[in-house]
């Protein structure tokens, strides 16, 4: 593989602290040295002035639909979307058709992925057998399996019985695995159609109360800390929620959390168009619960921003609001939605507000932060000699308006489209061949 | 009329209402001749799109249309597509080939006019969208309190029973705190919605309390599945506690009415007395103002000409 120089990006990289120009040269698809004014005979040039260098995005929460429902994405134009997105690992969850509970079905989902060779893909397992939460699933043949299952969660489904979670958290111990849970109490949500509040009384819509994600967090975290287990919270989008993770750091409680960007733009207040692209499971909650997302991400409660991208097909979208399945498209609108709302790229001016995060912060959460919730090798950073060279590189003022039929992904379903954002992906290289150029997918 | 559609009681001004309930009050002449139909929708097709059971709606939309001249086809797709019949976009765009000019729409889930709103080009009516709103009935009902009182401001209304539930005690709060109705909310605290202190409305769970203060009681109906989910703990507590008896029918004011939406459950939240009383009760007084208000919206949303009150 030939050489290429990156030269005159603001490099950012979390995880060594850097944050200035700088040129990376790579070669063989490694970083082979990092410096100013880098010179290097015979490598090819990619001038990245006013441009952000930074590892490769890393998604912890994806729904890539294969198997199963191929007609809403698969492997492929998933892989495409993340790649675009800035991505170089995406985690699958297991819910699909068959369950990822099995060696043979993360197998397949991690074959498919080097084959389709856009992003590094690694599948999240499922927990119990058919996501059923009766049984564990064989959480050692998937971890001890090509590929190498380090995280298991029945996404989409709490884990309702307290006893399987906290078995579940033992039991991956021997793996050193994380128990990534969706934090619901299914008989407080039964039947609920988004959240509980002013809105839905209007809307005539059951709700999802607040207290439902939480006292399913309060449990989770104290299972965590009675076994010891690395418990990891899914979509975390309330106020209450953030500041139990909050508590149960300060006390070394071994937990990782994640946000989606939807949760930290959107309020319930969207719902009011009975428009199902708004319909997502934890449901948009309220103003306070955005600003506590936020302010989560800002002071590291929450590690990781995380799009829990949920692509559905068209027919099962243009429905009533009660009959359509929640869920929506994150991989392509992620980092524009970042720095637009969290690093204050849509202020007057493009200029910071109050409670905004620095570049370098949300660069983090997108990066360093996602990696340290898993074992993800040679994602995240650091951009060293040596590793590989997993990067993203973009442009913090590009403005740009989201149009859903230019997506990558083969669903539809943005809730941000014909939102204008700033901040877009223009080069990703996945061990230093490019994914993306000039913001198109190699393939 | 300032929006296109009538979905929600919130949508209208309070002119918008006095506008509706004063051409109704006009067009309630007719229902008086002996020939009991204008010519004024001729040639416009109304289609009553129904995805729930409701006999008396649809009756009363469909005397509506057809007096006012309206060709009326009824659809009646119960199993909307939640049941995997055929979907409401597909039902949506048939309609919409055949060149109908009006929806009513009934439906099970809760802003399915809405969705339906965004497909079509004809005139949408909301008749009814899961426990959300019911705009039409709650037009019917102040019509009646308008032949009962002088006028709605200032007007005191209970409304007693599951307003978690009710689409009739949404679109009805809408509708009289816009025309400046003070409405009190009784009901078990499990049947009223999440932080309804913010409808500009007083709440209650005491309906004896209530009742000696109020012009216009409002009962509705309580559903035995309800009980079975929970909310209360069985029919005859919830009789006891929030049901209008004669002993409750004393306590009111000498003029205050009584009304309910239809089907009543007689014995549970109205007893028979109450429910059959000649002073009192106006319930079968809003079932024949329904169809003068319907033909009030069918006229002023498809356009015909001003109407001298």
């Amino acid at each position: 593989m030939s050489k290429l120089l990156l030269r005159g990006g603001r490099l950012v990289d979390p995880a060594s602290g850097h944050d200035g120009v700088a040129d990376v040269l790579l070669d063989g698809g490694v970083v082979a040295e990092v410096g100013p004014g880098l010179e290097a005979a015979g490598a090819r040039r990619v001038d990245c002035g006013g441009l952000v260098v930074c590892p490769g995005f890393v998604d912890l929460h994806v729904h890539l639909r294969e198997p199963g429902r191929e007609d809403a994405e698969t492997i492929e134009t998933g892989s495409r979307a993340a790649a675009l997105g800035g991505y170089t690992a995406v985690c699958p969850m297991p819910n699909t058709d068959p369950v990822a509970d099995n060696a043979g079905v993360v197998e397949m989902v991690a074959a498919r992925g080097r084959e389709v060779g856009l992003v590094e893909v690694f599948p999240v397992g499922a927990v119990t057998v058919g996501r059923r939460g009766a049984e564990l699933a064989e959480l050692g043949a998937m971890a001890r399996s090509a590929a190498r299952v380090d995280c298991f969660s029945d996404d989409g489904s709490p884990i309702r019985e307290a006893r399987l979670l906290r078995l579940a958290l033992e039991y991956a111990r021997a793996f050193d695995a994380v128990v990534a849970d969706h934090a619901e109490d299914a008989s407080l949500t039964d039947g609920a159609q988004m959240h509980e509040g002013e809105v839905s009384a209007m809307l005539g819509l059951a709700g999802w109360p607040a207290a439902a994600e939480e006292m399913v967090v309060a449990r989770d975290l104290l299972l965590a800390e009675l076994t010891g287990g690395r418990l990891h919270l899914c979509h975390v989008s309330t106020g209450g929620a953030v500041e139990l993770v909050r508590a149960a750091k300060a006390r070394g409680v071994r937990v990782t959390a994640e946000a989606a960007p939807h949760h930290f733009t959107l309020t319930d207040e969207a719902v009011r168009s009975y428009d199902p692209v708004f319909k997502v499971n934890p449901p948009l909650r309220e103003k306070a619960d955005v600003e506590a997302v936020r302010q989560g991400l800002a002071d590291g409660t929450l590690d990781a921003i995380a799009t829990d991208h949920a692509p559905h097909a068209r027919e099962d979208k243009e429905v009533e609001w009660s009959a359509a399945p929640p869920g929506m498209l994150g991989l392509e609108t992620a980092l524009g939605l970042a720095v637009t709302e969290l690093a204050g790229g849509a202020g007057p001016g493009g200029g910071a507000r109050p409670g905004d995060l620095p570049l370098p912060l949300v660069v983090e959460r997108l990066t360093a932060g996602p990696a340290r919730c898993r074992r993800l090798p040679g994602h995240g950073g650091p951009v060293a000699p040596g590793a590989p060279a997993n990067l993203a590189v973009f442009d913090p003022a590009a403005r740009w308006t989201v149009d859903r039929a230019r997506l990558a992904s083969r669903a539809r379903n943005t809730p941000f489209h014909g939102r204008e954002l700033t901040g877009r992906v223009v080069h990703t290289l996945l061990r230093g061949a490019f994914t993306v150029r000039d913001a198109r997918a190699q393939r | 009329m300032r929006s296109k559609h009538l979905l929600s009681a919130g949508d209208l001004s309070a002119a918008e209402i006095t506008r509706v309930l004063d051409t109704a009050a006009h067009l309630a002449t007719v229902t008086d001749r002996a020939i009991k139909k204008l010519p004024t929708l001729r040639g416009r097709t109304v289609c009553n799109l129904f995805f729930e059971d409701s006999t008396r709606t649809r009756i009363s939309f469909e005397l509506a249309a057809k007096r006012l001249s309206a060709d009326v086809i009824n659809f009646s797709a119960k199993g909307s597509s939640v049941s995997k019949g055929e979907s409401l976009k597909d039902t949506a765009i048939t309609l919409e080939a055949m060149g109908v000019d009006a929806i009513v729409i009934r439906h099970g889930a809760s802003g399915a006019p809405w969705r339906l709103a965004e497909w079509v080009r004809a005139v949408v009516v909301n008749a009814g969208d899961g426990t959300h709103e019911h705009p039409t009935q709650a037009l019917l009902d102040l019509y009646t309190m308008r032949q009962r009182f002088p006028g709605l401001e200032g007007l005191r209304v209970a409304i007693v029973g599951d307003v978690l539930h009710s689409r009739v005690a949404r679109s009805n709060v809408l509708a009289l705190t816009t025309m400046g109705a003070e409405v009190t909310l009784v009901a078990p605290p499990t049947l009223l919605p999440a932080r309804v202190e913010s409808w500009g409305v007083a709440v209650s769970y005491d309906l004896d309390a209530v009742l000696p203060k109020q012009d216009v009681v409002m009962m509705l109906r309580v559903q035995t599945e309800r009980q079975r989910a929970g909310f209360f703990p069985s029919m005859r507590e919830y009789a006891r506690l929030y049901g209008l008896d004669a002993r409750r029918l004393d306590a009111m004011a000498d003029h205050a009415i009584v009304m309910h939406p239809g089907p009543m459950n007689r014995g549970v939240e109205i007893a028979a007395d109450v429910a059959d009383s000649l002073e009192r009760s106006v319930i079968a007084d809003q079932v024949a103002n329904g169809i003068s208000v319907r033909m009030a919206l069918l006229y002023l949303l498809l356009g015909g000409p001003e109407v001298k009150a």
